[in-house]
């Protein structure tokens, strides 16, 4: 290759380079991608409203979610009572029901996946960073992880640490880091590489220094990417153990033990089944679509295919 | 062949004795006895109990003799049901729980490739779009909400089928279960199937069986589906763990006296022993599955094994 064709190369380059960075940066393409993604711009409105009703909702309904309304006990949904979504045996308004427990539900998902983002990403990072015997032995821990069955042992922990919802969120979380951490690797191994990482070492920064200030914020796109996917499985990991028994007790509800209270009495009390599962059906797909969305938007590789 | 067989085997024994050794050591964290009832017991007879299930000696030797009880097929006793011990109540339920997972193993695998080619053959069409709506139901609604819902309308409205029960074992009561059980498992097999069915349509080889003048059917049957089914294969290993794990719920809803009932009513009246014996029994399955699976892809596929 000529001198001249190696200029024109090197011109060439930085010349597109400009160009994206005076035209759009790389959030900024993605976000543009995002927004052209009808289904996961829905999803996301979807979600919102979900997590404002979440939030809020409750404060606007005159029911209290444990409060007996002893006018009502079993009654059909209507909008003369005031009671829309019906009430339960014991006279609780289930739209109270329904919003709080979806707030119970979702505050679960957001701890347990901060856990496990805090988890994953400390252990892929130092993984990756250190590399040799240290990697090796970190990660065939991850791998014998990955072999056993995930469910069971969350059962398991239920069973020693009791009905607790913050060791209920911690377990989950603590289980769930598997893939953040073998993501979060393969990253930190490219970028392990990179002039700003030798620099940082040559200026005699500390391991844990460069590590946590400069390779893991660099990791922010897939972590982010792949929390939003975590978030609907976690979701799903705790209704089941609310359904089951070993997740969120009475007094406290989430959408998992109005589902299971719910399925109890479906042929007498449809409504008590509906409500809720219809609020964790579209939970779970919006979230999907956003997290699917996200990864689109992103992932370059995912968009050429 | 039989040196990746062996090699894989012996790769999977310390995976499984680590395994073992944590769902021990976190048991044993737990706080309180398992015989901490409501009415405190004499210190003779809590003498004698913690003599019988060894609960006197230091913790690491009851962690050997269970290791060795383990090896020998000795799960240990339950804590709540005294009159079998582990092994003996994951007899009696073992039958049940392989049958209903065996079942949704072979529908799955069935219903899902069918989906999967009929959906790569009609890409794009309506057809292909109806299919991949009710596919993503399939993933989304969790099989806690399907059950009760089937059991709703084919059970109790339709009575096509009984709500819930073993009977006699036959097929009627089967069938609620096992499509509850498999409709996850249908959905994704038949993603995949599609993906890489696709996949195989555009290579070089089918366009060669074309040119030759093939019919259409032999390509898709005897040419595409092949390597189609790869990517299917190794998802055999991880399915049956969820299938499994899924059938917690299933048997539960369905009142089937498979091992995963005994295993969540172990779990909810905190017996110990029983909830330890369970694990490792599932533990000790999923791999052997695991590891079929993959030895059977090692067998399909020789470049796995030269990696």
């Amino acid at each position: 290759m000529s001198i001249r064709s190696i200029k024109e190369n090197i011109v060439e380059d930085t010349f597109t380079e400009a160009v994206e960075t005076s035209g759009r940066s790389l959030i900024q393409s993605a976000m543009l991608r995002f927004y052209r993604n009808k289904a996961a711009m829905l999803s996301l409105i979807v979600l919102c409203l979900l997590i404002l009703a979440a939030i809020f909702g409750p404060y606007f309904v005159p029911f209290n979610y444990e409060d007996p309304d002893w006018s009502a006990f079993r009654a059909p949904p209507s909008f003369e009572s005031g009671h829309y979504f019906g009430t339960d045996q014991n006279g609780r308004d289930l739209l109270a029901r329904t919003l709080y427990g979806t707030r119970v539900s979702l505050t679960v998902a957001f701890v347990a996946t901060l856990v496990s983002v805090l988890i994953g990403v400390s252990y892929g990072a130092i993984a990756g960073y250190l590399g040799g015997r240290v990697d090796q032995a970190l990660m065939r821990f991850v791998d014998i992880m990955y072999a056993l069955p995930y469910i069971l042992f969350v059962i398991l922990l239920m069973v020693i640490f009791g009905r607790n919802v913050f060791l209920l969120f911690a377990a989950i979380g603590a289980l769930e880091w598997l893939t953040m951490a073998r993501i979060v690797r393969g990253q930190t191994l490219s970028l392990k590489e990179r002039e700003f990482i030798e620099a940082a070492r040559a200026t005699g920064l500390s391991t844990p220094a460069i590590i946590f200030r400069h390779i893991v914020p660099n990791l922010a796109g897939p972590v982010v990417i792949y929390a939003a996917l975590t978030i609907p499985e976690i979701v799903a990991t705790e209704s089941f153990l609310s359904y089951l028994g070993f997740g969120i007790q009475e007094p406290l509800t989430s959408l998992g033990t109005l589902i299971a209270e719910g399925a109890d009495v479906m042929e007498v009390l449809p409504w008590l089944l509906f409500f809720p599962a219809a609020f964790l059906v579209t939970l779970l797909i919006s979230l999907l679509f956003v997290g699917d969305g996200l990864r689109d938007a992103f992932d370059s590789k995912e968009r050429k295919r | 062949m039989i040196r990746y067989a062996f090699n894989r085997l012996l790769t999977t024994i310390p995976v499984l004795w680590i395994a073992i050794t944590i769902c021990f050591f976190v048991l044993r964290m737990a706080p309180g006895g398992p015989f901490d009832g409501e009415r405190p017991l004499p210190e003779a007879v809590k003498a004698n109990l913690a003599a019988h299930y060894n609960f006197d000696k230091p913790l690491i030797e009851q962690y050997f003799i269970y290791i060795s009880d383990v090896v020998r097929g000795d799960l240990g006793p339950s804590f709540t049901t005294l009159d079998f011990t582990v092994s003996e109540q994951i007899a009696i339920g073992l039958p049940y729980t392989l049958i209903l997972g065996g079942a949704a193993f072979f529908v799955s695998i069935l219903l899902g490739v069918a989906a999967g080619v009929y959906g790569a053959l009609n890409r794009d069409t309506y057809s292909d779009h109806v299919l991949a709506a009710l596919i993503l139901t399939g993933l989304v609604v969790p099989n806690f909400l399907v059950a009760p819902i089937f059991q709703l309308v084919f059970g109790l409205q339709l009575e096509w089928f009984p709500v819930g029960g073993w009977g006699d074992g036959s097929l009627r009561y089967l069938i609620l279960p096992v499509a509850v059980l498999s409709l996850p498992h249908i959905a994704r097999i038949s993603r995949l199937t599609r993906g890489s069915m696709i996949e195989a349509l555009n290579t070089n080889f089918i366009r060669t069986a074309h040119s030759k003048g093939l019919s259409d059917r032999a390509i898709v049957w005897r040419h595409a589906l092949r390597p189609a089914l790869m990517p299917v294969i190794s998802y055999l290993g991880p399915a049956a763990g969820f299938l499994l794990t899924g059938s917690l719920v299933v048997e539960s809803i369905f009142g089937i006296p498979g091992i995963g009932r005994y295993f969540i009513n172990a779990a909810l009246n905190r017996d110990y022993g029983m909830v330890l014996g369970t694990v490792v029994f599932y533990m000790v399955l999923i791999m052997l599955l695991n590891l079929i699976v993959d030895i059977f892809y090692a067998w399909l596929d020789p470049r796995v094994r030269t990696r």
